[in-house]
């Protein structure tokens, strides 16, 4: 097709650049400056998507963000796709591909349209009534069939194959919207001296300045006035201007959301993000968003070649586009005039201008009959007629008391239709400002702001040009001195321009047919119609919040841009109520769709989280480990060998440590230096623990608990000298535990010179363990005795080791002779090697936290997190030995001596498990039970808290909570399972050594 | 994304700081002198006030340090910022917004 | 024996991509130092300056560099072959009040990020004004960067100092890339 209904002149598109681009296949040109709905209009393509509930066929209706029905999937491919753009904000570009939705198999032929046949059956508010019964008809029948039906668009069926960016910015003044209000608010603002942020959702700045080609603004034609405005606006440093950028939300403490959009308009562009988002936090804001035209309600005003008059207006002075050949206008407002000379001027036919008002007059009324234009007063719309495309409308007269007359078929392609104009208070409203209803202006405007905020132009219903200019410039000013700036003073703009200001309409038209055989639409994206309305409150709704949910108006991605207004005005008439009385509903971010991809930004793939990696991880990479996810942390699992599986690598692993010996990347362990002259009595009143009388050089089993009694976490923790401790913590506890001992530190002991200071990375942390460690480690280490008597269990020493300083304790958490070798991180890597290294003769191996897991559950060593929930005690765990008894104070201590928290109370103890059959290994989590017979519910006495098969045991083993568990072993429970029951004895927690003997190898 | 006025550093964006609940909530001198019901109070009992709010903050990814602020559970407007151990500005500057 | 073990940058098994503006450097000794907020620290001769006690504030001689990062607490910055002298001489200047002094030089790694474009590519992650007027050159803060927690630094009116734990330092660096890629 060849642009048919472009006109020779006219309009800001560049004719000398011819854009190709298909729609639901079909090949098309346009020019650029075009975006997809002008360019289809120039091809004479009104028809552009199917309604969402009748898949009625739907034209393009505005111009704008605020369009419901030209929703179309763009993308060359599935990595591209995007649905539900608005075809009157896509930007043309050469190769664009689009295609129309809620369609099947075409847009011309849909078998879904069968709705609008049955559209009786299905009023608002159907599916709570419908699909009730039979009951299991929901999913096998219902679900399938409207899941298939409902929707707007599709997903994509490939990862998105663009990148997206982000970036926060501040600045003093940001001005949202570069129409002229934004224009002369930017001016005044850099004018004030402050730094600046302009931005504009639409690609080029200027917004209704862009279609004006009547107006002069201080002698110069808009348009010039415009270009030259923008000029001095970028050659003030000081001012960054964002085109194509939306502002979609306005979130507290004045931080607003931008979406940028990057290169969707450059399909050369290859390797640069597709859209930016900006979180800007501006002193003051002043918000320009303008307005935007309000549909009439009628009977099936929804045909395609019905439209907004200001859209066409902007389609023919804008894009040089002809969007009809005859016209018929309907409207309550002036402006509509405007657009039917503008239509005149670009040769379309204007078959009547149906006003509804009795006696319009006025500038552009008057010019509109002086260009002899038939001008109806008093007549209202009753019907359209057509199917694909508008062919006809029923205009009536329309007598003063309301009462319709006979109606006339009036012949025409384009039906322009005006209820006058609706602020966009979107912004201010998400901003928590109250909207005041203006009855002059009919619409909410905003009233007191809750943030540093100025709104200008016509989203307050200022509405005449050179007051605009002034409002926009006089907020420009305010918010940059309220920011700190300069006092810039007041100035006018001298315009000429015929005011296009009177009318306006909200509800819906009278047509003096029988209400229930009609549709007039008043959401037209969720297919909501004033009879829906009517039916809400006829059911009993009546608050506007219940009405909308119930027919969700105003729900649909454009929030209810256009109908918003008229679904009040049917309500203020049926309720009887005025519309400030009625209230609006809050309008919600963002003010129009935005892709997830820009909110999830750089965090996707590799970056998707921080990924925290071990100084030894690459080596049991190259080892061939499998690695677990603890908190951030990659851990090395286990260290398969050719062939072996977790279980065969988890055995040989334990055997070879209890044999000989193993090395352990303990590095994650949480670390915090606690140094200072209270550093003992710190930890004193923070672990259940007495520390006063701990020597230098020795070691202890450290307990935290919460204020609540309960365990927090656990670690072993040295003393390095009289003022400083090397505290250790589980590696998820880390980041709670230091948070915690500097919450106490700084708000209940101030008083306690002591400080903290996390060194988890500062160390590598290389357990070396079993009989053969001191063997294997002792040819590594420098100025210190490692022998048993010199170096007993727990106990720690500063030494080198393998020539590096560290710090080596002399520890085990695997019940053998053990030591932990604290050494600088970024030595980690090449003393693991050669004690890796150096071991081998010995039988050394590598083993990874299952192995961990299974040797401490042999000792009966608990892991925080594993055996506690944050309701076990350190009595409930068999650690009451370790609270220091004498302590007047500690966390967690006049918790402890709560009722229930300790003697004669049947709480949960830990204690072991042995199945009757060696071979069954239980499931952690698994409930016991001491009747398997007893009916549901069950009295259920415990769980298993960690299960393991044990190589050492050659047999499986668990550690349980079970209630008043240590009075109960020698007992029998049972874990009742689906398909069986296992049967289990109670045990003492400890399986292997109880003595403690292989703790000195 | 709130912006917080830290007691050293000023105002700074809220992905800095980590919210530490209710401010004023006193541990005992010494908690062997109180009975059960005080402490369960201590441990769990919360104001949950609409309107203006005494709330500890810590600003964790800055100076790391704990503070107090008066915010409107309403609006998230802060009323006041101030350190541990200085009390809580009086009524007359929660009028004052 | 001694000290031959192999030092292993946290961004040895990353691929880096040349860029002028971004660079990892190599060792360096780092203590966290911590007085009492109320104490008047002495002026440490050992690092040749005195401690800043302005917020967000850093203090730099020849040799070394103090950066107030909280209330009584510094970042001391210098050589790595100068940290076991620094570290004894600083326990002797301080010796007679209450302090803590723990090395971490091996906990975080440093890098320089320079260029017109510097303050924006942290923009990226950081949430800050980074406009000369509201952090200037000798400012410094714990901060964050997109999920990472950092030091920052400017020690130029184009030049940054971040500090940053080591397990982070690749997540860093390849969100550094990826902005640094960005024309726009």
């Amino acid at each position: 097709m060849s642009q048919n209904f472009r006109l020779p002149t006219g309009g800001r598109v560049n004719r000398g650049k011819k854009i190709s681009f298909t729609f639901d296949g079909r090949r098309m040109s346009g020019l650029e400056g075009d975006t997809l709905a002008s360019a289809l209009l120039a091809n004479g393509e009104h028809l552009a998507g199917r309604s969402f509930k009748y898949h009625r066929p739907r034209g393009i209706l505005s111009a704008g963000p605020e369009e419901p029905n030209a929703l179309v999937g763009v993308g060359a491919d599935e990595g591209h796709y995007s649905p539900n753009l608005r075809a009157t904000q896509v930007e043309l570009f050469e190769g664009l591909v689009a295609e129309s939705q809620n369609r099947s198999p075409s847009l011309r032929y849909d078998w879904a349209g069968v709705n609008n046949l049955i559209w009786r059956f299905i009023p608002a508010g159907f599916y709570y009534k419908t699909f009730m019964w039979p009951r299991g008809a929901w999913t096998k029948f219902f679900e399938p069939r409207i899941r298939a039906m409902a929707g707007l668009g599709r997903a994509p069926r490939a990862p998105d194959a663009t990148t997206y960016a982000q970036r926060y910015a501040h600045c003093d003044v940001l001005v949202v919207g570069a129409g002229p209000a934004g224009l002369a608010a930017a001016l005044a603002a850099v004018q004030g001296g402050q730094r600046v942020i302009l931005c504009d959702e639409q690609n080029e700045l200027g917004g209704s300045l862009l279609s004006e080609t009547d107006a002069t603004i201080d002698g110069a034609p808009a348009a010039r006035w415009l270009s030259e405005t923008i000029a001095q606006l970028r050659a003030a440093g000081s001012l960054q201007i964002l085109a194509r950028t939306t502002a979609f939300g306005y979130f507290p403490h004045n931080m607003l959301g931008l979406v940028e959009r990057l290169t969707d308009h450059l399909p050369g562009v290859a390797g640069q993000p597709r859209e930016r988002l900006w979180q800007v936090r501006a002193k003051q804001v002043v918000l320009a968003a303008g307005e935007i035209e309000r549909p009439l309600v009628f009977p099936d005003n929804d045909r395609p070649g019905i439209m907004l008059a200001g859209a066409a207006r902007i389609y023919a002075s804008r894009y040089g586009v002809k969007p009809g050949q005859r016209a018929v206008i309907v409207t309550a407002h002036d402006s509509a005039y405007r657009a039917a000379l503008a239509l005149y001027q670009a040769g379309v036919g204007i078959a009547a201008i149906a006003d509804v008002r009795a006696n319009p007059q006025g500038g552009w009324v008057d010019l509109a009959r002086k260009a002899g234009l038939p001008v109806r007063a008093g007549c209202t719309i009753t019907g359209t007629s057509g199917r694909l495309r508008v062919s006809g409308a029923d205009l009536a007269p329309l007598a003063a008391d309301g009462t319709v007359g006979a109606s006339e078929r009036v012949s025409c392609d384009l039906l322009l239709m005006s209820g006058g104009f609706t602020p966009s208070v979107h912004l201010f409203s998400q901003s928590r400002g109250k909207l005041v209803y203006d009855d002059a202006l009919g619409a909410f405007v905003p009233g007191t702001p809750a943030e540093d905020c100025w709104v200008a132009g016509a989203c307050r219903g200022v509405s005449l040009l050179s007051e605009v200019l002034a409002d926009g410039f006089a907020k420009g000013a305010s918010a940059a001195r309220a920011a700190g700036g300069a006092l810039v003073p007041a100035r006018g703009f001298a315009t000429t321009h015929a005011p296009a200001t009177g009318g306006g309409f909200a509800g819906a038209l009278p047509h003096g047919k029988n209400p229930a055989s009609v549709r007039a639409f008043v959401d037209f994206q969720n297919d909501s119609t004033a009879k829906d309305i009517k039916l809400a409150i006829s059911e009993g709704l009546r608050s506007i919040e219940h009405i909308k949910r119930y027919t969700t108006t105003g729900m649909a991605t454009d929030q209810g841009k256009i109908s918003n207004m008229n679904a009040l005005g049917i309500a203020t008439d049926v309720l009887a109520r005025p519309i400030a009385q009625i209230g609006t509903t809050t309008f919600r971010m963002p003010y129009t769709p935005t892709t997830f991809g820009v909110f999830a930004g750089y965090a996707r793939g590799d970056l998707f989280d921080t990924v925290r990696r071990t100084p030894v991880h690459h080596w049991a990479e190259a080892q061939g480990a499998v690695f677990e996810d603890v908190s951030l942390w990659k851990r090395a699992r286990y260290f398969p060998l050719a062939g072996e599986d977790m279980h065969q690598a988890v055995a040989r692993e334990c055997r070879a440590v209890r044999a000989a010996a193993g090395i352990f990347d303990a590095s994650t362990l949480g670390k915090i230096e606690v140094a200072g002259p209270d550093a003992a009595e710190f930890l004193n009143r923070m672990y259940v623990n007495a520390w006063s009388k701990l020597k230098p050089g020795r070691l202890r089993y450290g307990l935290l608990l919460r204020e609540d009694g309960f365990i927090l976490d656990d670690g072993v923790i040295g003393r390095m000298s009289d003022e400083c401790f090397h505290v250790t913590t589980t590696t998820g506890g880390a980041a709670r535990v230091l948070t915690m001992m500097e919450d106490y530190r700084q708000t209940e002991f101030p008083e306690l010179k002591v400080w903290l200071t996390s060194t988890t990375e500062q160390w590598a942390v290389i357990a070396l363990q079993g009989p053969k460690a001191r063997e294997i480690l002792a040819p590594f280490v420098e100025g210190a005795d490692i022998s048993h008597a010199a170096m007993p269990h727990m106990s720690v020493v500063e030494c080198r080791v393998a020539g590096v300083p560290a710090r080596l304790f002399r520890v085990s958490f695997t019940g053998e002779l053990g030591f932990e070798i604290n050494v600088p991180a970024d030595y980690g890597r090449a003393v693991w090697e050669a004690i890796f290294a150096a071991g081998q003769p010995a039988g050394l191996v590598a083993y990874g936290t299952e192995t961990m897991h299974v040797l401490r559950a042999e000792k009966g060593y608990i892991i925080v997190g594993q055996e506690t929930d944050g309701t076990v005690t350190p009595d409930d765990a068999g650690l009451s030995w370790a609270i220091g008894k004498a302590k007047p104070d500690f966390v967690g201590k006049r918790a402890l001596a709560r009722a229930g928290m300790g003697e004669g109370v049947q709480r949960k103890q830990l204690v072991g498990l042995l199945t009757d059959d060696p071979q069954v290994v239980l499931e952690e989590g698994a409930q016991l039970v001491a009747d398997p017979a007893q009916p549901p519910p069950m009295t259920m006495l415990g769980h298993v808290t960690s299960s393991y098969w044990s190589a050492t045991l050659n047999r499986s083993m668990a550690l349980a909570l079970v209630k008043n568990g240590r009075a109960r072993i020698g007992e029998t429970l049972h874990v009742p399972m689906p398909g069986r029951v296992i049967r289990v004895t109670i045990t003492g927690p400890v399986f292997y050594d109880a003595e403690g003997i292989k703790l000195d190898g | 994304m709130l912006l917080i006025t830290c007691p050293f550093c000023g105002p700074r964006p809220e992905l800095e700081f980590g919210y530490a609940g209710e401010a004023h909530v006193v541990r005992a001198q010494d908690p062997r002198d109180v009975s059960d019901s005080q402490w369960t109070e201590y441990l769990y009992q919360r104001s949950n006030v609409r309107g203006v709010h005494a709330e500890r903050w810590r600003h964790a990814h800055g100076c790391a340090q704990f503070f107090n602020a008066l915010r409107d559970t309403t609006t998230d407007h802060f009323v006041a910022t101030y350190r541990i151990g200085e009390s809580r500005p009086d009524a007359a500057v929660e009028a004052g917004r | 024996m001694a000290e031959t073990m192999a030092r292993l940058h946290p961004l040895a098994a990353v691929k880096t991509v040349a860029d002028p503006h971004l660079v990892a450097q190599g060792p360096m000794g780092r203590f966290s130092l911590r007085l009492s907020p109320t104490a008047a620290p002495p002026p440490l001769g050992a690092l040749g300056l005195s401690l800043p006690l302005a917020p967000c504030r850093a203090a730099q001689s020849e040799t070394a560099a103090a950066l107030w990062l909280g209330p009584g607490e510094w970042l001391l910055l210098t050589a790595p072959e100068r940290a076991p002298a620094v570290e004894a001489a600083l326990r002797a200047e301080l010796a007679g009040q209450a302090f803590s002094l723990v090395e971490i030089s091996h906990r975080q790694t440093g890098f320089s990020l320079s260029g017109p474009r510097a303050a924006q590519r942290l923009n990226a992650g950081c949430p800050l004004d980074l406009d000369l007027a509201s952090f200037p050159v000798g400012m410094c803060t714990r901060t964050v960067f997109a999920k990472a927690e950092i030091v920052l630094w400017r020690t130029g009116a184009e030049q940054f100092h971040i500090e940053v734990w080591r397990s982070f330092v690749p997540y860093l660096w390849e969100l550094l890339v990826i902005v640094g890629a960005e024309t726009s």
